[in-house]
């Protein structure tokens, strides 16, 4: 005999509220450690183009060890480890934040430096040979055609970094994810909630996909 | 007087000696073009008069400023000395106007106002009034490179360095663009132009240099290094494209 399936909705309603405040600390995460993780990667990413050997050394550093490890182990490590070096704790948000943070900076970091690389020499010659210094050029002439290539991928990086927040649940960070952790572990109800706990991410990427989308389409007509 | 002073220069790319002992001295007002077959080093020369490439030995002296000598600010130089590229080189997310208003005013300090103004006498200069707001995508090569020279003249500068300013244009649209610079000629512009152009460089140009291997190898007045060269490398280059 075929067991019935049971799926209740009102079992999803009524984890919702308690969802969506995990939800809130989601959006958090991904916008404060992409806020950083963007700061961190012009940095790192124009240190990465730089012809002086020791700042393009210790870019390409940073970006191989944070690409070779997974998030996971960067946050637990940021968590659990780096208190033991800094003397003191850090909470969950700003483990969660730094985490997302240096993690994005180092993708975001070649994406910068793909971005600038892909501007061509002639651009940078022409604003040099008027007189502008070497960070006039850059800040008027090469950043703002490099940025407009950055767009698409650093959307891209959103939805990942937005996505790797659940990982979180691990340093008990209060996100999506670990809500609904706490929720099945009173009613066993692993259908309902784990089915809401994806829509409710599909809620969040969806509509950030087709803005993206919109905008790729605006930039390629301009 | 001269306003470049070239003595002895040499320019390496690693083991690669492109430039093997350059001196020349350019006088004020002078138009100088320079001829001779690709990989002879002439574009090479006129970018290490403002330093888009590293000077490797020698010296180069523009307006007075020695461009080798550690203490000279080379944003200065540069901005006395404008460039116009083979492929223009406009900036694409500025219109017209924008690409020539930018340099005054970040570089002089220029105000907007006052920089706008400027901005529109030099669009007008060469002809492309009605373009100061379109956008350099929306303009045709002859256009481009009218706008790019807008641009260099908008710093005021005492020299124009020009290379190859027409090689990459369409046919029909070489005409406009030598007009603009027939005209700066007329004017009395110090000009260096690398060039294919030989009907430019014989009615304009106050002295030709031709280049090969690296060094000049012969200089004179147009009317008579066309008519009556002296060096066999010239002879030969000549008689291939004329």
């Amino acid at each position: 005999m075929i067991k019935s399936i049971e799926f209740d909705v009102r079992v999803m309603t009524k984890a919702l509220p308690f969802l969506l405040t995990g939800m809130k600390m989601t959006v958090y995460f991904t916008i404060s450690g992409l806020f950083f993780g963007f700061i961190l990667g012009s940095i790192i990413g124009l240190g990465r183009t730089s012809k002086n050997r020791t700042l393009h050394g210790a870019a390409s550093v940073y970006v191989e060890i944070v690409r070779g490890t997974p998030i996971l182990v960067q946050a637990i490590w940021i968590y659990y480890a780096l208190p033991q070096l800094l003397g003191f704790n850090l909470n969950t948000l700003a483990a969660g934040t730094a985490a997302i943070a240096i993690n994005s900076g180092a993708y975001i970091a070649e994406v910068v430096r793909g971005a600038v690389e892909g501007v061509s020499k002639g651009q940078s010659e022409a604003g040099r040979s008027l007189g502008l210094s070497k960070l006039q050029t850059m800040r008027y002439i090469i950043w703002p055609q490099a940025f407009r290539r950055m767009i698409p991928p650093l959307g891209n990086q959103f939805i990942i970094s937005l996505k790797d927040t659940s990982l979180f649940t691990i340093i008990s960070a209060a996100e999506m994810t670990q809500k609904s952790q706490i929720v099945v572990a009173a009613n066993f109800k692993y259908l309902e909630i784990f089915t809401l706990l994806a829509l409710l991410y599909l809620s969040l990427t969806i509509p950030m996909t087709m803005v993206l989308r919109t905008i790729e389409r605006r930039l390629d007509v301009s | 007087m001269s306003i470049i002073k070239v003595r002895d220069l040499h320019k390496s790319f690693g083991d690669l000696e492109v430039l093997k002992g350059i001196t020349e001295e350019i006088k004020e007002g002078e138009v100088v073009c320079v001829i001779g077959p690709s990989g002879s080093g002439k574009s090479t020369f006129l970018r290490c008069l403002n330093m888009l490439e590293e000077i490797t030995a020698g010296e180069v002296v523009v307006d007075g400023l020695n461009l080798t000598d550690p203490k000279v600010n080379i944003n200065e130089v540069r901005a006395e000395t404008g460039m116009v590229f083979q492929h223009f080189n406009l900036f694409p997310h500025m219109t017209a106007l924008e690409n020539v208003m930018l340099a005054p005013g970040k570089v002089r300090g220029v105000p907007k106002e006052e920089a706008k103004t400027a901005g529109l006498e030099m669009l007008k200069k060469v002809g492309l009034s009605d373009k100061a707001y379109v956008y350099p995508d929306n303009l045709s090569g002859g256009q481009k490179q009218r706008v790019a020279i807008a641009r260099a003249l908008a710093m005021n500068p005492k020299v124009m360095l020009f290379d190859e300013p027409t090689s990459a244009l369409d046919p029909e649209l070489v005409g406009e663009v030598l007009e603009v610079m027939k005209d700066l000629a007329k004017e009395g512009m110090t000009m260096v132009v690398v060039t294919h152009e030989m009907g430019f460089a014989r009615e304009v140009g106050d002295r030709v240099l031709f280049m090969d291997d690296g060094i000049i190898v012969e200089q004179d007045l147009p009317e008579k290094l066309f008519s009556n060269p002296q060096n066999n490398r010239t002879k030969e280059f000549l008689r291939k494209i004329l």
